[in-house]
């Protein structure tokens, strides 16, 4: 028994642990306190990673432009500083302005809030590390993260104020133009695989770095980097924040907010800019994989010393560090954009998704379609292996969904997973 | 009361709450706000019956999609702001009937199905099984036990009628219905591309 798996086994271990200390309990009961669990780990992670990330924002603004950024709170690094701020929020008066729609304005960064978190759900941390493991885990968060928008638009138009209309205005405008090549840029890496699960998708990446789906093909590797530009621009980061535009529309849609209900918007922003880097940690990045075969090592060790669940559970925390630190790499890398390039104007932000990311993402598409067929149309030399992808994926496939045990965690003795080998020579011999 | 029975009442009654609300309310961006609630509860709906992938439809099609340009809609063209949405008594009588009248279809197409005949065919004829172990579809569990009834009568085979032993004559299911919708949405695409060119072509002859 593995606790801190996906919530149906969570919720298993929990009925088996009241029925063996003979507790009063049932079914609903233990699957309750199972999803509270989750529940309470995703709102600590969520609560947690924006208070790191704005900290690390006014750190690494304050680097690129020569300063030295907070140096006061919590020591030489101001490592408290966004906790102090959080304080001040919370205690400021919850304003509310005279022309505006009351209840859709007090509403607004809530519906933010709860679209930016219920993307969490589907997010795995790790190797089974997830709430609910969705077949379609993918579909799902992209889904969630879409109704954040609405928030944004809703906050906007019920401010009463012209700043925070067109900043509604064009936050609308924007993310709808965005999302759809955000969707087909996800589903370059998602045909290779053939599946939406993320953790299947991760499972799918083990073995070295060459093995990640960056380098599976000519055109995920492109759709890496269009994903992750369009994904910087439908979380409104600079040099898209054009729905904030301080220069121009004062705060754009959050003119009027302030206190609590404002700082809502911003925990939504950085939970959800981690969100849409993990994405492209598990769709291109290799998940929860290290590259250099440090976790299938330890998935075979423990396979093979039978360490029980403490064991797999140890790797499983380890793969979580390095999946959080890819992803926190890649929030760094869009602060740094964002400090480094100046902001697009709004017609050049849709000329460049509707002109160019539209069309580059739908030929990526195309491309990663066809290339297994090309694959095939090549002659092969007799004797050889026939390790080239399948046109509808490679598809890691386990026997029970629900297992405790990762399907790959046996493959992983001999390295690579030979699911892993099947594709990657297969693209390594044409190249 | 099972967790699962707690649940759908809850999600349900949010559902029913939420459409309510969008009658009642006269702001076209409020009712766009109830209409969220409401269909994010009923995509909850689907969730709670595993339909995953269905209520993620929902979420993204109806709620990320038709909601977003709605309100954007609402924004573009609302002369002042906060629009209000004024209906007269006849409308609201006329908008009453047809609102009862769909009612009572509904409601007599949920009550006019043998559902006892369709856990019947779906089980192959077997008994009623323990809970768990009711099978939902035509085909095994293993081959995705896809092929549900309500799919079937859609594409015209009803299994409490075509399917229950004994039967004489075949229903067509709800194709026709299924059929008139599908027709009905095609004719509004075509009218309002009508209507989106139409006026584009009276503009450069003035």
């Amino acid at each position: 028994m593995m606790p801190l798996i996906a919530a149906n086994s969570l919720g298993e271990y929990v009925l088996e642990s009241l029925l063996y200390w003979k507790l009063p309990g049932n079914e609903s009961i233990a699957f309750t306190i199972a999803a509270l669990i989750h529940v309470v780990l995703i709102l600590t992670f969520f609560g947690v990673a924006p208070l790191i990330f704005i900290w690390l924002e006014r750190k690494v603004a304050g680097r690129i432009q020569d300063r030295l950024g907070p140096t006061r709170v919590g020591g030489a690094y101001g490592w408290l500083q966004t906790l102090a701020d959080g304080v001040k929020l919370i205690q400021k008066e919850d304003l509310c302005p005279a022309e505006a729609d009351r209840m859709l304005f007090r509403m607004s960064p809530y519906l933010v809030f709860v679209a930016s978190f219920g993307a969490f759900i589907a997010l795995p941390f790790g190797n089974g590390f997830v709430v609910q493991n969705l077949e379609v885990g993918l579909f799902f968060m992209l889904a969630l993260m879409s109704l954040e928008v609405l928030g944004v638009v809703f906050a906007g138009y019920s401010s009463g104020s012209k700043w925070a209309l067109f900043g509604g205005m064009r936050e609308a405008a924007q993310v709808v133009s965005y999302e759809i090549p955000m969707a087909i840029c996800a589903l370059v890496p998602v045909i290779a695989t053939g599946s939406l699960n993320l953790v299947e998708v991760g499972r799918f990446q083990a073995g070295g770095f060459w093995n990640w789906l960056i380098f599976q093909n000519p055109f995920t590797f492109v759709a890496f980097f269009v994903y992750f530009t369009v994904a910087t621009a439908s979380v409104k980061r600079a040099p898209f924040d054009l729905a904030e535009a301080e220069s121009e529309l004062v705060a754009g849609f959050h003119t009027e907010y302030s206190g609590i209900r404002w700082s809502y918007f911003f925990m939504a922003e950085y939970a959800s800019m981690f969100a849409v880097s993990g994405i492209a940690v598990f769709l291109f990045l290799g998940g929860w994989y290290d590259g250099v075969h440090i976790i299938e090592s330890m998935d075979a060790f423990v396979a093979r010393e039978g360490c029980g669940w403490l064991g797999q559970y140890t790797v499983n925390v380890i793969g979580l560090a390095i999946f959080i630190t890819k992803a926190t790499s890649l929030v760094f890398f869009q602060m740094w954009v964002r400090w480094t390039l100046p902001r697009l104007r709004i017609d050049q932000v849709m000329m460049t998704c509707l002109k160019y990311l539209l069309p580059i993402s739908c030929a990526l598409f195309l491309g990663a379609t066809v290339w297994p067929l090309f694959l095939y149309s090549l002659p092969m030399t007799a004797g050889q292996t026939d390790l080239r992808p399948y046109p509808m994926g490679n598809r890691v496939y386990n026997a029970k969904p629900a297992a405790v045990k990762p399907a790959d965690k046996s493959d992983s003795t001999k390295h690579p997973a030979p699911s892993a080998v099947i594709i990657k020579e297969g693209s390594g011999k044409e190249a | 009361m099972t967790g699962h029975q707690l649940l759908f009442w809850v999600f349900a009654a949010v559902t029913c709450g939420g459409a309510i609300a969008v009658v009642l309310t006269q702001n076209v961006v409020r009712m766009a706000f109830w209409l969220i609630v409401s269909l994010g509860a009923s995509a909850g709906l689907f969730f709670l019956l595993n339909a995953d992938f269905v209520g993620t439809a929902q979420l993204l099609v109806y709620v990320g999609g038709t909601l977003v340009l709605l309100v954007f809609g609402v924004m573009l063209t609302a002369s002042g702001p906060f629009s209000k949405m004024q209906t007269r008594p006849g409308e609201l009588f006329l908008a009453g009937i047809v609102a009862f009248l769909l009612l009572g279809l509904l409601g007599s197409s949920v009550c006019s199905v043998n559902w006892n005949a369709v856990v019947a065919a779906t089980n192959h004829g077997q008994p009623l099984l323990a809970r768990q172990e009711l099978n939902h579809g035509y085909n095994k569990p293993e081959e995705g036990n896809t092929g549900h009834p309500l799919g079937m009568a859609f594409l015209g085979m009803r299994p409490d009628r075509d399917l229950a032993p004994g039967t004489k004559t075949l229903s067509t299911g709800y194709l026709l219905p299924f059929e008139i919708a599908s027709v009905h949405l095609l004719v509004v695409l075509i009218g309002a591309a009508y209507l989106a060119r139409a006026k584009r072509r009276v503009q450069p002859n003035e």
